[in-house]
């Protein structure tokens, strides 16, 4: 099996970040795991759209529209990187707002204490 | 725990084989493109832009873009209501140091200068107005950093965000009302604004006009974020 070195960054990325999901107990370390999974999302599909030999899309001298990487993705991960920040502000808030009642962020303590 | 981490690893490598297996037959760097092509060819006689993306974020897919606005609007709605009490204030109990306040004072004006830069060539140059918006709210930051008494003017901030976010429709609605569909982009294709002007400042429809209104937008939404924050809440 043979891929290229930046989906391979870009599926070690989503890998590190669902490990921390999956194992870490502080709640802002989830966070952070999130974080470095749409970072690895982001870099899939900037890589997707790459094209060997060419420069980015923005059409000035010697670039023509055939010099030109593929614009789509690129457009796509602007939107996913500020969708990005809005939901991990959100996120965070969450967890000011637990850790102000609960005076914890160990999330099987927070399972222990709900109810 | 030593159980559960093996577990987890094991379940990783199974994913990762997965992904991988199936990126294999995706093969990188080569010419896949049918719509890209599409919008590479036409983008400078459609939109006047020479930064392609830009011209796909605002002008193709502008109604996109302002859900993705509309997207942040609630987030940061939602942080200020989730973080909100009778009384919030400052807490910090130390001044930044004199290099971080003299250095603050120095460069705000200079970061708010370059995220300007930013947003205004979003039809020219990498970036647009988010980035540039991001960099406006990073000046707001260091203030806050350096300053333990700074607040922002949460009023005239409110009032700038409610106008951008209007404005953007209203550039929306008078398109609609010039051409035939919502964000129809009039000040290049009916008055036929900066046509000679292609890959220089005064060009590109709308798209400038657009991308000043979300850097103002964002940047106002961002140092709101900010200010939640960093603020405690008092009983």
């Amino acid at each position: 099996m043979n891929i290229g070195v930046y989906y391979f960054g870009a599926i070690s990325l989503m890998l590190i970040g669902l490990y921390a999901i999956l194992v870490k107990k502080n709640l802002l370390k989830i966070l952070v795991g999130l974080s470095i999974m749409e970072t690895g999302v982001n870099l899939l599909l900037i890589s997707i759209g790459y094209i060997a030999g060419r420069s980015a899309p923005i059409l000035s001298e010697g670039i023509g529209p055939n010099q030109a990487v593929d614009p789509i993705p690129q457009a796509l991960v602007l939107t996913a990187i500020v969708i990005g920040v809005a939901t991990t502000a959100l996120a965070l808030t969450v967890a000011i707002n637990l850790y102000e009642t609960y005076k914890t962020l160990n999330i099987e303590e927070l399972r222990r204490l709900r109810g | 725990m030593v159980m559960k981490r093996a577990l987890a690893i094991l379940t990783l490598l199974i994913i990762g084989y997965w992904m991988a297996s199936a990126l294999a037959n995706v093969p990188f760097g080569a010419d896949k493109m049918l719509v890209a092509q599409y919008y590479l060819n036409h983008v400078k006689a459609q939109t006047g832009a020479v930064n392609a993306v830009t011209a796909v974020v605002v002008n193709y897919r502008g109604f996109d873009t302002l859900g993705e606005v509309t997207v942040l609007f609630i987030a940061s709605t939602g942080v200020a209501a989730l973080l909100w009490r009778k009384k919030r204030e400052r807490t910090a109990e130390t001044e930044g140091s004199i290099v971080l306040t003299t250095g603050a004072r120095l460069l705000f004006a200079f970061i708010v200068l370059f995220g300007a830069y930013i947003f205004i060539h979003g039809h020219l140059t990498p970036g647009g107005g988010f980035p540039g918006g991001a960099t406006i709210a990073t000046a707001f930051l260091m203030l806050y950093l350096a300053f333990s008494a700074y607040e922002i003017p949460h009023r005239s901030f409110e009032v700038t965000e409610g106008l951008a976010g209007m404005g953007y429709v209203a550039v929306g609605l008078i398109g609609l009302a010039i051409g035939s569909y919502f964000l129809f982009d009039w000040i290049w294709q009916t008055w036929g604004w900066g046509h000679s002007n292609i890959g220089r400042l005064f060009s590109a429809g709308f798209i400038p006009v657009i991308y000043t209104i979300i850097g103002i937008k964002v940047g106002t939404e961002l140092s709101g974020i900010v200010d939640s924050m960093v603020k405690e809440g008092g009983e």
